[in-house]
């Protein structure tokens, strides 16, 4: 059985996420945030004199009370925990420390605080209108855009945002702890990033403050820097009043103040050859960074570097810029940037492919990367030639081409409802872009008895890290997985850690949990006798051989210059391809997805289970982005889409009643832990190939080409069915 | 709140110190009961899914109920189960066993909550084959794609014998009378309507599917609740050759079981109206008293005709019954008791629901259309709308367009002409307003294909 390590612990309820740890905290505060009114407006005055009087309020955090710097952004500073321009709406300006939450709440609504409201910059065009930037002009360019073709094609792409919807919203937990500092309890991916602001705000050294987090209830990029206000805010909380606080936000909350998956505007022109082939590409990514610049730097070049997805792109012209407007501020989700670009190429071929009377699918078939190819960032495909071998493969197992005529022939048949059918690849680039991330380290004990504590730098949000670490550890110890404790992630026990991002998670932690654990089977491989582990582990210990090891690793040969966007920023890439079939309903523009057939490389799998559910729950999440998630601002750049009856993710009724899912055989990946692959981000994007179907579907109603902006909501759909879009 | 008892995981719980519109939720993980997590706080996540004993006959079934919306004196005299009951001597009960080993959980937060679902699923009174995947339509889950969690309820057979199912042959608590502070459950429609003049400014609450929201997300307070669930005139369920009267207080999902010569529409209307979970509470007399625009059973009712009856012993046709935005023909302290469906049902019926998810959305839109054949000639139309206007009604316009004339394209034309005159909806987050428009029209064109 492989299932999840925890999976226990998950099914009868035992496993304990942040906020489930309150009991253990006697007079533990509850803070609660006093929220701006408006998108953008100056802050004029704060008064917590009201809320003080209230019974069981005990404080209001404001920037008076920071000993060190006020401030939880994580590159440029810019954003302030104590804000006095509010820069989006409902930001938090000070946060009530109560005995009891409504006591902290209430107390809340009683601080008087005045606004002078300013106008506010809420979408992308009114952002470029204002040449309101964070970041950009970003350029990155190759070969000649003005060469002739055969087709031109102009348009404009609008990508809808998502919101993470994590099922565990944000939480911490900070306290004083016995030698003066502070600890926490903090659902984050991002450990040592949680330590550093906390240190910073404090005005500590970092060895002051520990960081624990035993596993979060979801995460997807949500908590990579998104958690740092607060934990700062907690341990604020608790350096100030000496007592433990908790900061857990409701789901309207978290909704409210926590960033999202960016919204983008694309537009293009391509050229094209006669026969489908791509030419020339010039595009401009505007990303709706929101109010802070967070990681949309980062997130921009991603979406840059997948403009190609798995295409060759020979004349590129790719400008990007991060649009500062007053909302959330869009940060890391699941792909990172990827998806976006992706899905920009994407849109670029079917309209190609509508326009030249050709198979969206053969188009795509012949811009595919080569054996020996190089794309525009000048990295060499490693194995591209797996697109091909993936793609021929899943048609055959998909019976694609005899399903493409038999929905020919149904859809002729069937005035009202239509099917479509669509087949997109995925080559997704796996690195962190930010070399020095690309490092991991691990502490391994082994206790007298043989039994084993392992730590390491990575965090469990359910993607299966402490499961495929757990047989990493037991197979290269060469101990039965029983006798192995997965230590919570800490700072205290494995320093300047990464956050567990990237899809990297395995690859780096389990390269530095195997090198301990192979120096300590080295060292007690050396000891004489012994029948079993723990006999070797005892002698070993009188023999004075130290059972504890530090383990290491660091990716090889990646390198990027942000200058010129030129280099290797992915040590490989992890490939995969989709088939979606949908029917759609012209009378409502109702869509159901009724069968998808996806091959994934995921190299050597170390869990089957943990595999085939990060492609089955990525797709979902892929298809909840593009079809029924729908994030919203209203003219006040309040969020519109604020809970979970107004924001739907997918459910029952978005499950594919027929969903396969395939792992490309003969993938062994060298260099990589166990020769496995990342599979984190990668499949979230096979979900295109359900937009890609919609389309075709649509297309079936009616001629032309079909534009469609994302998500496609039923909506959409409809009036895409009448010829609009 | 004083001297509040129930029975929790088997033993009896004495409740004291908590204010009246705290959530069961709440109380269960400051109780250390922790399995039960906090997801959304409105009923939609299935998080906090604990198990309340239900009637069934004179038997008992379990419930999926969402403790996020149960106020804790609501749970008075109440059987409540939680996660943490069902590991018997370190053995996991099958429904956890099922999605252990199917790799169900990923994050794991949602997963207690998946579990409570398909342990009643599984437990359900005259459930035969596998377990419905379905039946845990209120629980959401981010991160599994619902693949590995469908094949653990289709692995699942008949319960095991033991004490839970032990349990199910014996009835339900009745639920008592309860008055305190802020708090009270009458067991008739009398004393409820004596309640509601000695506290000025009640609320009354049924299953508490919409009031429960209203108090987590926006902070609503209430000096008194007054519980509907304990009065038998309101759960009740008749059926005679003329009608069916439906108590106002009878969830949703006795509603669909007890109403077996239902029309197909009102499986149309129930399934995707909200979630099993949901419905396991929810009522008709609270979707209706309600009076919101994009309420689902109005639509359907309005078509199929039917009336109300009050505490005040009055019978209102549902088509006065809305008389505003949120407002209905009850006067001050007057509350519905039962819903009157007339039969015959109409010859022809039908119930859409747009929305942006197909289960358990909010309507975009909703619409019933019902008639007798006068020959091939429409007879008596009636179309009703929901989340076109700022209440729920029928378009007298266009049942006038239509009655008397021949079901066809060509009258289908000319009633969709008057629609599109007549109606004024919103645009809002839901759907824009030429949307709701174009729809309306279209889906008299889905009824006559099919």
């Amino acid at each position: 059985m492989d299932s999840h390590e925890s999976a226990r612990g998950h099914v009868t309820g035992e496993a304990l996420y942040t906020d489930d740890l309150l009991a253990r905290f006697p007079r533990l505060l509850h803070a609660w945030p006093v929220c701006a009114p408006h998108a953008h407006a100056r802050l004029l005055s704060l008064d917590p004199g009201p809320a003080l009087a209230a019974p069981g309020v005990l404080h209001v955090l404001t920037g008076a009370d920071v000993p060190g710097e006020g401030d939880s952004g994580a590159n440029r500073h810019d954003e302030p925990l104590f804000p006095m321009e509010i820069l989006h709406h409902r930001q938090a300006v000070a946060w009530v420390l109560g005995e009891t939450l409504p006591a902290a709440q209430g107390g809340a609504a009683l601080v008087q605080a005045t606004y002078e409201p300013l106008p506010a910059i809420l979408s992308i065009e009114a952002a470029i209108a204002a040449e309101s930037f964070h970041a950009g002009p970003h350029r990155l360019t190759r070969g000649d855009v003005c060469v002739p073709s055969f087709l031109q094609l102009e348009g404009e792409l609008r990508i809808g945002g998502q919101e993470h919807f994590y099922l565990e919203t944000h939480a911490a937990l900070a306290w004083r702890d016995e030698s003066g500092g502070v600890a926490l309890q903090c659902s984050t991916q991002h450990p040592s990033e949680a330590q550093e602001i906390v240190s910073r705000v404090l005005g500590l050294p970092r060895n002051q403050i520990t960081v624990e987090c035993l596993r979060m209830g979801g995460a997807f990029g949500g908590k990579e820097v998104q958690s740092n206000p607060f934990a700062a805010i907690a341990a604020l909380g608790a350096w100030v009043t000496g007592r433990p606080v908790r900061v857990r936000l409701t789901r309207q909350l978290d909704m409210a103040l926590t960033g999202k998956r960016h919204p983008y505007l694309i537009r293009y022109a391509a050229g094209f050859a006669e026969d489908g082939r791509l030419l020339t590409l010039k595009a401009q990514l505007y990303s709706d960074g929101g109010w802070s610049l967070d990681l949309s730097e980062p997130i921009l070049w991603r979406s840059i570097f997948h403009l190609d997805n798995a295409y060759l792109l020979p004349n590129v012209e790719c400008t990007g810029y991060v649009c500062r407007t007053h909302k959330t501020s869009q940060t890391a989700f699941r792909g990172f940037g990827g998806p976006q670009g992706m899905l920009a190429i994407e849109e670029i071929l079917s309209q190609a492919a509508q326009r030249l009377g050709l198979p969206a699918e053969v188009v795509r078939e012949r811009n595919f990367y080569r054996e020996g190819d190089v794309t525009h960032y000048g990295q060499p495909v490693k194995d591209a030639a797996r697109i091909t071998r993936i793609w021929e493969h899943l048609k055959a197992t998909s019976d694609f081409d005899e399903r493409r005529r038999a929905i020919t022939s149904a859809n002729a048949a069937s005035p009202h409802r239509k099917r479509g059918l669509a087949i997109t690849p995925v080559k997704f680039g796996i690195s962190f872009t930010a070399t020095f991330f690309n490092q991991a380290g691990a502490f391994v004990l082994i206790f007298r008895d043989g039994s084993v504590q392992v730590n390491h730098g990575g965090t469990e949000m359910g993607q299966g890290l402490q499961t495929k670490i757990l047989r990493i550890a037991a197979g290269t110890l060469g101990v039965p997985p029983e006798t192995i404790r997965l230590m919570p992630t800490n700072t205290g026990k494995v320093p300047n850690t990464s956050p567990t991002a990237a899809s990297a998670g395995t690859d780096l932690n389990g390269a530095a949990v195997a090198d301990a654990c192979r120096q300590l089977r080295a060292r007690l491989d050396e000891v004489a006798g012994g029948s079993t582990f723990a006999e070797r582990c005892e002698r070993a210990y009188l023999q004075r051989v130290p059972l504890f090891a530090e383990g290491y690793y660091r990716t090889p040969e990646i390198h990027y210059d942000r200058q010129t966007g030129q280099g290797r920023p992915f040590y490989y890439y992890a490939y995969g391809a989709a088939v979606s079939e949908v029917e759609i309903d012209r009378f409502t523009g109702d869509c159901r997805v009724l069968r998808v057939d996806i091959l994934e490389d995921v190299g050597d799998s170390i869990s089957p289970v943990i595999d085939r559910g990060q492609i089955e729950g990525g797709f979902l999440q892929g298809l909840g982005w593009l079809t029924i998630e729908e994030l919203l601002w209203d003219a006040q750049g309040r969020l519109a889409s604020n809970s979970a009856s107004t924001y739907k993710l997918p459910s029952w009724s978005e499950l594919p009643d027929d969903f396969r899912v395939d792992f490309l055989e003969r993938a062994t990946e060298p260099g990589v832990i166990f020769g496995s692959k990342a599979v984190g981000e990668p499949p979230l994007m096979l979900a295109i190939s359900a937009r890609e179907a919609i389309r075709d579907a649509i297309a079936a109603f009616r001629p032309g080409p079909v534009h469609l902006d994302s998500p496609a909501t039923a909506e959409r759909i409809f009036f895409a069915i009448r010829g609009g879009a | 709140m004083a001297g509040l008892t129930f029975e929790l995981n088997g033993r009896p719980v004495a409740v004291d110190g908590y204010a009246p519109q705290t959530t069961l939720l709440d109380y269960l993980r400051d109780r250390g009961l922790t399995g039960a997590k906090e997801g959304c706080a409105e009923g939609e996540c299935g998080a906090c899914t604990v198990l309340l004993v239900a009637k069934h006959g004179d038997q008992s079934a379990y419930r999926a109920v969402n403790s996020c919306l149960m106020f804790l004196p609501m749970a008075a005299g109440q059987e409540i189960y939680t996660v943490e009951s069902l590991v018997d001597k370190g053995e996991l009960c099958e429904a956890q066993a099922a999605l252990a080993a199917a790799g169900g959980s990923q994050c794991g937060y949602c997963t207690p909550g998946f579990v409570m679902s398909l342990f009643a699923e599984q437990y359900r009174p005259g459930r035969e084959g596998a377990c419905d995947p379905h039946q845990m339509g209120g629980n959401l889950c981010r991160c599994t794609g619902y693949r590995p969690i469908r094949d653990a309820a289709l692995s699942l057979g008949p319960a095991p014998a033991g004490v839970f199912l032990d349990r199910l042959a014996w009835p339900a608590p009745t639920l008592t009378a309860v008055e305190q502070t802020g708090f009270s459950r009458p067991v008739s429609v009398e004393e409820c309507v004596r309640q509601l003049a000695v506290h000025p400014g009640a609320k009354l609450v049924a299953g508490g599917t919409d009031l429960g929201v209203e108090s987590n997300l926006l902070g609503r307070r209430w000096p008194h609740l007054i519980s509907l669930e304990a009065i038998p005139e309101l759960q009740r369920f008749d059926e005679t050759a003329d009608a069916v009267i439906i108590g106002a207080a009878l969830p949703l999902t006795d509603v669909l079981d007890r109403w077996t010569s239902a029309p197909a529409a009102l499986a149309d209307c129930l399934l995707p109206f909200a979630s099993p979970t949901i419905r396991n509470r929810a009522t008709l007399g609270g979707n209706l008293g309600n009076a919101s625009p994009i309420g689902d059973s109005a639509p359907l009712l309005l078509a199929l005709d039917a009336a109300v009856y009050t505490s005040a012993r009055r019978r209102i046709p549902l088509a006065d019954f809305f008389t505003g935005y949120r407002q209905t023909a009850l006067a001050a302290g007057e509350f519905l008791t039962a819903i009157e469906v007339p039969k015959p049902y109409p010859a022809f019926l039908r119930f859409y629901k747009v929305s942006k998810r197909r289960m358990d959305d909010i309507s975009t839109l909703s619409a019933a259309f019902a008639w007798r054949w006068d020959g091939e000639r429409v007879a008596d139309a009636r179309l009703a709308f929901g989340g076109v206007a700022a209440r729920p009604l029928r378009v007298c316009e266009a049942e006038e367009a239509l009655a008397g004339e021949p079901w066809t394209l060509e009258t289908i034309a000319r009633v969709q002409a008057v629609l599109a005159q007549t109606l004024q909806p919103l645009s809002d987050h839901r759907g824009s307003a030429a949307y709701r428009t174009a729809v309306a029209q279209s889906l008299l064109e889905k009824a006559f294909y099919g």
